[in-house]
């Protein structure tokens, strides 16, 4: 009986600490994805107000300045979409 | 407000914030330069999609086409959805227009994650070429769109095609 109930215990023990492996690998994916979303939304929020200064400033340029503020938020959002890939390839695949 | 501030030019009476610039009332006119960009981000990514389609059946199976098709999608969605947003902003007033940037930004990341953990267990889906179209399609097309790119005055969006000389 007491074999018993101590090779219950290694086994519940063991799949604690699955459960617990993968808490701590889904959490640290997250983490990784919410990081790597921050950085880029610094860059765009500074890309974008330096970009509608500029508007503001010089209306008849409004078109290039707003091509190539487009062109740096997809160039920097790249970022944020290379940290969601990771995310996915960590936490699904 | 005056006139003149309702049209977009500057209203020297209006009250400003740094260096007499009032973002609040100036506005984009004319044709947006972004949607003409991103119409032919689409245009190269629907000329290119069929080769990475075929790419992702060859080394995944149909699982692996079917995973680059959505991944393009997603993509391309998410270019159009941005010009969109940019463009529609910016005819009502710059301020809005950088509120649409930041705020478009979170919302689209968010629509891409849910459009992944929606499918994330289909059939149909692998993660690894979806995870590697998304990143591939999406610097590839901004790569190849900046060749194509004027900074100029004159034609602020996409360049002119070279004539011949002559004619």
């Amino acid at each position: 009986m007491s074999s018993i109930s101590t090779t219950a215990v290694q086994v519940l023990g063991q799949l604690d600490a699955d459960a617990q492996k993968a808490a701590d690998a889904a959490s640290s994916a997250g983490f990784a994805y919410g990081l790597a979303a921050i950085g880029p939304g610094i860059g765009i929020g500074y890309l974008v107000g330096q970009a509608v200064q500029a508007m503001a400033r010089q209306p008849e340029s409004a078109g290039q300045v707003q091509t190539t503020m487009f062109l740096g938020i997809a160039f920097t959002e790249a970022l944020a979409l290379i940290g969601f890939v990771v995310f996915i390839l960590l936490k699904f695949a | 407000m005056s006139q003149s501030a309702v049209n977009g030019e500057r209203d020297l009476s209006a009250p400003t914030g740094d260096a007499g610039v009032d973002v609040l009332v100036q506005r984009l006119e004319g044709d947006s330069p972004v949607a003409a960009v991103v119409r032919d981000l689409i245009r190269r990514g629907l000329i290119v999609g069929p080769l990475l389609i075929a790419a992702g059946a060859i080394f995944w199976g149909s699982a692996g086409a079917s995973s680059v098709a959505f991944g393009l999608g997603l993509i391309l969605f998410n270019f159009a959805l941005a010009a969109a947003m940019l463009t529609y902003a910016g005819r009502i007033s710059f301020a809005l227009m950088g509120a649409a940037a930041l705020f478009g930004y979170l919302i689209r990341l968010s629509l891409i994650f849910l459009a992944v953990w929606l499918v994330k267990d289909a059939s149909w889906i692998k993660i690894v070429p979806l995870g590697i179209t998304i990143i591939v399609t999406h610097l590839g097309l901004l790569f190849w769109e900046l060749r194509y790119i004027s900074a100029s005055l004159a034609y602020p969006g996409l360049k002119p095609k070279t004539k011949p000389i002559g004619r």
